[in-house]
């Protein structure tokens, strides 16, 4: 029974991981009918640095991923800091609207977004795109700092306040350094949501600002490529890479 | 953040106009249109497929998130295995859909084994149909079950299982009536994101199941972008939102009672 049941979590393990693998061995294979094996190549990798149009939405998501997480993580702390410290009225109200937005499909949010823009005539494009993933990130951020702030002893605060401290120092020398894994973990979530999202950015950007994933769509629409086998494996290095170092940072802490 | 979503609510009693997208005039029709035979027919395969994902995914979850946290003891390998799984869920699903198209393809990784091994004698069709859409979905969405559960095996708390076993209650009997109850807030809400994000992908359809696939998602995705009709494709959002609103407050209840079987 209990071989049985290791074996059986490994299998769930080969599901999650077979494909992935194969990928990246595909976009190493010189064939470029991927059913052959024919050698160990770099030239997708190559093909893919010279794509302009690529290395452009590449370029966007990057732009858009860092201003919205760096956005969203401002003010989704002073709001998780709010929402926290102080009772007020709608306080129960705004935090079930923060679990709703984060566990409503994302097409609902991509056309009220639409239909939002279209009502103020704002035109299609980065703007739009960043305010949209500023809203995509924003529940997230609070609660995950929420859940940081609520980890941590709240005579700390009290303590620091009857030895004379006043709020700025409480903040900058207790409740920062304590939620500041939390906000940093934030950030990379908050990064990786926004560069990996398709269904919003869908609906959101105009045709002359392009963002990665929906290039990958489109590409991906056409067929198995080895230039995309190639992209797609180095986007996974690079999630590898942010999950390692949000990994590092909680682990420190805790 | 509520004031889009009014909008919705508002766009799908309009009718329809060409330059603007909306006229204001109001109307019932995009709600009886929905109700004819053809859009029917989309909802119920959408939430067909949807809870047979959500169930497989809970089937294939429960007993692997048993293993990893119960029978394992060591901290670090436990460690080591979340985040085996917190991976795949920080990948972007687009690039796991399309991992998964060249697994089925017709000379993917998948038939050239069957091939090899002698099982299929010419390859399978496996992509662009039924089958894939399904595999395509519980692959993506397999670690949203997981997780929660997994937080919810972690609080569980043995004393009840002990408490029960000397009590002389069997191994089925300490499951059925203790571990099940225990972790039901886990399993509600793995379900419940899993079954929703199940109704707003559209690319997983679009990639593995070709163009003939349709799901809601799709649906509403046309609607606002190829026959440009806003109002429908309001009408049909908003009975999703209603839909997402009835599951939440199941699951408020589900977690209210688990509370009370803690206390």
């Amino acid at each position: 029974m209990h071989k049985l049941a290791k074996l059986y979590s490994v299998f769930i393990y080969i599901f999650l991981y077979l494909p992935i693998i194969v990928l990246i061995i595909y976009s190493f294979n010189a064939s470029k009918y991927a059913s052959t094996w024919q050698g160990v190549t770099l030239d997708w990798y190559k093909k893919l640095f010279s794509n302009n149009l690529l290395i452009t939405s590449t370029q966007n998501s990057l732009l858009i991923a860092t201003l919205s997480a760096s956005i969203a993580t401002l003010i989704g702390t002073i709001s998780a800091l709010g929402l926290y410290n102080y009772r007020f009225k709608a306080r129960k109200a705004f935090s079930s609207i923060v679990y709703v937005l984060v566990i409503s499909p994302d097409i609902i949010m991509g056309i009220s977004l639409l239909i939002l823009f279209n009502f103020m005539h704002i035109k299609l494009g980065f703007y739009t795109l960043l305010l949209a993933h500023i809203t995509l990130n924003l529940p997230f951020i609070i609660i995950i700092v929420i859940s940081r702030l609520k980890s941590f002893n709240k005579n700390l605060i009290e303590a620091a306040r009857d030895l004379g401290a006043n709020e700025w120092t409480i903040f900058k020398e207790i409740i920062l350094p304590l939620i500041l894994p939390g906000v940093i973990s934030g950030w990379l979530l908050a990064f990786t949501l926004s560069l990996d999202d398709v269904v919003i950015s869908f609906f959101v950007t105009g045709p002359n600002f392009e963002v990665l994933p929906l290039t990958l769509l489109s590409m991906a629409r056409l067929g198995v490529k080895p230039e995309i086998n190639a992209l797609c494996s180095l986007l996974f290095i690079v999630t590898l890479i942010l999950i390692f170092i949000s990994h590092l940072i909680f682990r420190k802490k805790a | 953040m509520l004031i889009p979503n009014i909008g919705i609510l508002v766009i799908s009693f309009l009718e329809r106009e060409e330059a603007n997208f909306v006229k204001f005039v109001f109307t019932l029709s995009n709600y009886k249109k929905l109700f004819s035979a053809m859009y029917v027919k989309v909802f119920l395969k959408t939430f067909g497929i949807a809870l047979y994902v959500t169930f497989i995914c809970l089937l294939l979850s429960y007993p692997f998130v048993y293993v990893i946290s119960q029978t394992i003891k060591n901290k670090g390998i436990k460690d080591f295995l979340l985040i085996l799984v917190i991976i795949p869920f920080w990948t972007s699903s687009l690039i796991r859909t399309y991992a998964m198209m060249i697994v089925l393809r017709a000379n993917g990784l998948l038939n050239n084994s069957l091939l090899a091994l002698g099982l299929i004698s010419e390859p399978l069709e496996l992509l662009y149909n039924w089958f894939a859409v399904s595999i395509g979905l519980i692959y993506s969405l397999l670690p949203f079950m997981i997780l929660p559960l997994y937080t919810a095996f972690e609080k569980l708390d043995h004393d009840y299982i002990k408490a029960a076993q000397d009590l002389g209650a069997g191994k089925f009997r300490v499951f059925l009536e203790i571990i099940i109850p225990l972790t039901i807030s886990g399993i509600a809400a793995g379900c419940i994101l899993v079954f929703l994000s199940t109704l707003g992908i559209f690319y997983i359809p679009e990639l593995l199941g070709g163009s003939k696939e349709l799901l809601i998602g799709n649906l509403i995705k046309n609607q606002f972008l190829v026959a440009r009709d806003w109002p429908f494709g309001s009408a049909i959002s908003t009975i999703l939102t209603i839909l997402i609103i009835i599951l939440m407050a199941v699951y408020a209840r589900v977690q209210k009672n688990t509370n009370r079987v803690m206390v």
